[in-house]
């Protein structure tokens, strides 16, 4: 496998075996997609809203529909992958619930990556300088940003909790490696493997 | 940068459905012998399995690329295909036929009925968008072609390209629908009646049998500016011609006062002299009466199909908006096809699918390599 495979694609591609089917939503030029049908021979389906990354995915030799993430899940059937992807995608949908409970009705599981607000990074500029902050995961102004939704990892959590999803994996990331201790506050990046 | 043209290409003529085995339409009614009026480019390899079919809309005819002798200007779709095109026909046998009921060499209500040596006239038999696939498939065995690499066009070709969809989904191995529908929509209809009723409205038209003497020219004419008008977009048109008045028009005596009035009339005239009214009234029904979805559920028909689908639709195309599209992307959806999607931003209309050649080129060329690549493979188990 390359090396430099950026580190939330190498954690995605741990979970995924081999020969399953999945969904990417918001699947931007295809990398990651394109990493799962070489490495893993998946059956790969994108969804993506940006028209050059759809001339870009199609390059890749990948399946992908130009559309939005809301109305392009609610047209699959109950369980017609075995995983579906919401890689750095989730923050930025309109309807997140509605997103969230149709991916879990699509996919038999979810694996949702997002970038963790209560980074301490975060935190400092907000509580400190008293601005809106700009970090590696975070990387807009609060006048670019295409994020909806500023969440945290334990507010994730709750969010599961709270509506009986079962986290199966949690994998916490930094800028360089996996983070182990209070992740709410050193790691950047969240992903979780998620079911009903 | 400027590619190679194909050159000089000249059209070819198969005949079959010779009495008593006539071709058997979808009406039930009985036609033969047929002509299709073909072209081909490029070489049919060893193993018979390069092939494309490209399938042409409304007004277009086999003569997709190249030149023909003494002719200035080439083929519809000569910007896609040719060496090192999107259909490259270095790698790819290019096929295209004119459709049953045309007037462009195939046989139609221009053609002459055997059975009492007279033109057809409204003695031709309905034709439907199947009947039109079904001669295609006679061709294309007849070239000794099993299975397609793909079949692909734009509005009516691309219904012909999900009629192949659903009648003979294992002949091929993809198929790219562009700017098109699975039925047409009560707009579509509607727009296409007014032509009709332009070309039966004409004095000349005489119930059809008009071939002796003067055609329904002005109703034909007619029928082409409605058509025109629905092809391109409001943005295309004020690009285009903006208010301009053309210099040599005399005010108020109902000339072509503006630019976009004598467009209309230089189109609608010069269509006249290669399309043929009856054809008109023929291949719009078959269009209006198409519908992929008539015999059965389309997610049914396509359920555990190999088949690769590559559907394109044009922002600013009003007469087959890409909610259509969608539709069809849908039903592959839920019957589980491999299939992708792009809505190309164009500000061109319905008439895109012929201009937009870059954005289709890019996306044709990867599908086609991959479904080549795949049913090589394919071929070797």
């Amino acid at each position: 496998m390359r090396s430099d495979i950026r580190i939330d694609h190498k954690v995605i591609l741990d979970i995924i075996p081999p020969r399953a089917s999945v969904l990417d939503l918001g699947c931007g030029a295809g990398e990651l997609l394109e990493l799962l049908v070489k490495n893993k021979e998946v059956r790969g389906q994108g969804i993506e809203i940006d028209e050059q990354a759809i001339y870009q995915c199609v390059a890749r030799a990948l399946n992908v529909f130009h559309g939005d993430i809301d109305t392009g899940l609610a047209e699959y059937q109950d369980g017609s992958f075995d995983y579906v992807i919401l890689n750095q995608s989730l923050q930025q949908v309109e309807h997140f619930d509605k997103v969230f409970q149709d991916a879990l009705r699509v996919g038999k599981k979810v694996i949702v990556g997002f970038p963790n607000f209560a980074y301490f990074k975060a935190r400092l500029q907000l509580g400190f300088s008293g601005r809106a902050p700009v970090t590696k995961t975070l990387p807009y102004t609060w006048y670019e940003s295409p994020n909806l939704h500023f969440f945290s990892i334990l507010d994730f959590l709750d969010y599961c909790r709270k509506n009986d999803t079962k986290i199966e994996r949690a994998v916490y990331l930094g800028i360089k490696r996996r983070v182990i201790f209070f992740p709410n506050l050193f790691a950047n990046t969240g992903i979780f493997l998620v079911s009903r | 940068m400027e590619k190679k043209s194909l050159g000089v290409v000249k059209t070819q003529y198969f005949t079959f459905a010779n009495p008593p085995d006539e071709l058997k339409l979808e009406s039930g009614a009985r036609l033969g012998p047929v002509t299709i009026a073909y072209e081909t480019y490029g070489e049919l390899n060893k193993e018979k399995t390069n092939a494309v079919l490209i399938l042409h809309a409304l007004s277009g005819d086999a003569h997709v690329a190249g030149f023909h002798e003494g002719e200035k200007d080439p083929g519809w779709w000569d910007s896609m295909v040719g060496p090192e095109k999107a259909f490259d026909t270095n790698k790819y046998f290019v096929i295209c036929s004119n459709i049953l009921g045309g007037c462009a060499g195939s046989t139609g209500p221009s053609s002459i009925n055997p059975r009492t040596n007279k033109t057809y006239c409204l003695d031709f038999p309905i034709v439907s968008i199947g009947d039109m696939v079904e001669c295609q498939k006679r061709l294309i065995e007849y070239l000794g072609i099993k299975k397609l690499l793909t079949v692909v066009g734009g509005s009516m070709g691309g219904m012909q390209a999900l009629a192949w969809l659903v009648k003979y989904p294992n002949k091929i191995h993809s198929a790219i629908p562009i700017a098109t529908a699975m039925r047409h929509s009560p707009q579509q209809i509607a727009f296409d009646e007014v032509g009709r009723q332009a070309i039966m409205a004409d004095p000349c038209w005489k119930d059809g049998d008009y071939y002796g003497g003067a055609h329904p020219a002005k109703g034909l004419a007619v029928a082409r500016m409605i058509g025109h008008i629905t092809y391109m977009s409001d943005a295309s048109m004020a690009d285009k011609f903006g208010r301009q008045k053309k210099k040599d028009s005399e005010q108020f005596k109902f000339t072509a006062d503006f630019e976009v009035e004598g467009y209309l009339r230089y189109r609608g005239d010069n269509f006249v002299k290669r399309f043929d009214a009856n054809s008109y009234l023929y291949i719009t029904k078959a269009m209006d009466n198409f519908d992929a979805t008539r015999s059965k559920p389309l997610q049914e028909v396509w359920k555990g199909l190999k088949v690769k689908v590559l559907v394109i639709a044009f922002k600013s195309d009003w007469l087959y908006p890409a909610y259509q599209s969608k539709e069809i992307i849908k039903a592959c959806k839920f019957a589980g096809l491999e299939a992708s999607y792009c809505e190309i931003d164009s500000t061109y209309g319905h008439d895109a699918f012929l201009l937009e050649f870059e954005e289709e080129t890019h996306l044709v060329k990867h599908f086609l390599k991959k479904v080549f690549s795949v049913s090589q493979n394919e071929a070797k188990l």
